[in-house]
């Protein structure tokens, strides 16, 4: 794909991106693969009768075993508060079914604009920054899985398992830096 | 944080599946019972914290602190450098109810952040 466009002006500006098919093919399964994950973690609220009975709904207590749900729902207080255990227990479980659904509901916008056979993708500036919180939670996911670094090279080498997916994650960094400067230019 | 210089325009060849899920060490619970006294603490103002993190984009970065809390590109500049430098930053600060909303929204932007008492 080639740099991000914006097009048009007011009410009509758009952000315009040509995919190619492989592009779009590994876009929308690690799309794929985030979204099963958040909604499992959905599954795990527990359905209790005072939520039940309010409308309201609470979430898991305690933070997810996986290091990549973990970093994509952290705790809210900072370990140098004395009852941080705590507080985060109880932030995480009022808080934390709205966040699944704010990355959902993100997630859903790319799979919705994003052609399956890859093609021109045209983004409304809501949908633009729905596509860098995805698919900076798409990083976010790689970055754990590959034991991203700041100062990761270009390449690794071959005898490296997590050589073949690196060009990917550099390739969404470049994706995701594109869209961002040209949203801010 | 991550800057662009390694990032890729093309992506050349499909590479098999990446497995994001795995499973986990169990998790020691170190946490410790601590007895708060909320009504002596209702006045003391929170604070945000943004944390360093290895793959958030440096440019992703400032632009949400000016998305979400509405500062120019030059405060939210410096924050991102804070933030990149010193490992942490505050880019926010009230009352409780406010400081959780904002580390709410970070959360949603991907972004690592806590809430802490200022001290």
């Amino acid at each position: 794909m080639k740099a991000w466009k914006r097009q048009g002006r007011g009410d009509r500006v758009r952000y315009v991106a040509v995919l190619e098919r492989p592009e779009a093919s590994v876009l929308r399964g690690l799309m794929g693969q985030v979204e099963q994950m958040l909604t499992g973690r959905g599954a795990e609220s527990p359905d209790d009768e005072l939520a039940a009975l309010t409308g309201i709904r609470t979430g898991p207590s305690t933070p997810p075993d996986d290091p990549v749900l973990a970093r994509l729902l952290p705790d809210f207080a900072s370990s140098a508060e004395e009852d941080a255990g705590e507080l985060s227990a109880a932030l995480r479980s009022v808080r934390e079914p709205e966040l699944i659904e704010a990355k959902q509901a993100a997630i859903a916008t790319v799979l919705a604009t994003c052609p399956p056979g890859g093609g021109r993708v045209e983004l409304a500036p809501s949908q633009a920054e729905e596509w860098l919180a995805a698919v900076n939670d798409v990083r976010l996911a790689l970055g754990v899985a590959l034991e991203v670094t700041e100062d990761m090279p270009e390449q690794l080498p071959a005898d490296d398992p997590r050589a073949d997916h690196l060009p990917v994650y550099h390739w969404l960094t470049w994706l995701q830096d594109s869209l961002v400067t040209t949203l801010t230019a | 944080m991550y800057s662009a210089s390694g990032a890729a325009a093309r992506l050349r060849s499909v590479p098999p599946p990446v497995v994001l899920s795995a499973p986990a060490e169990p998790e020691v619970d170190e946490r410790t019972e601590a007895e708060v006294d909320e009504a002596t603490l209702a006045d003391t103002p929170w604070q945000t914290i943004v944390w360093n993190d290895p793959v958030n984009l440096m440019s992703y970065v400032t632009y949400v602190f000016q998305k979400l809390f509405g500062y120019d590109k030059a405060k939210a500049t410096a924050l991102m450098l804070d933030v990149h430098h010193k490992g942490r930053a505050t880019v926010s600060s009230g009352s409780r109810e406010k400081v959780e909303g904002d580390v709410a929204r970070l959360h949603a932007a991907g972004l690592w952040a806590t809430m802490q008492r200022a001290s």
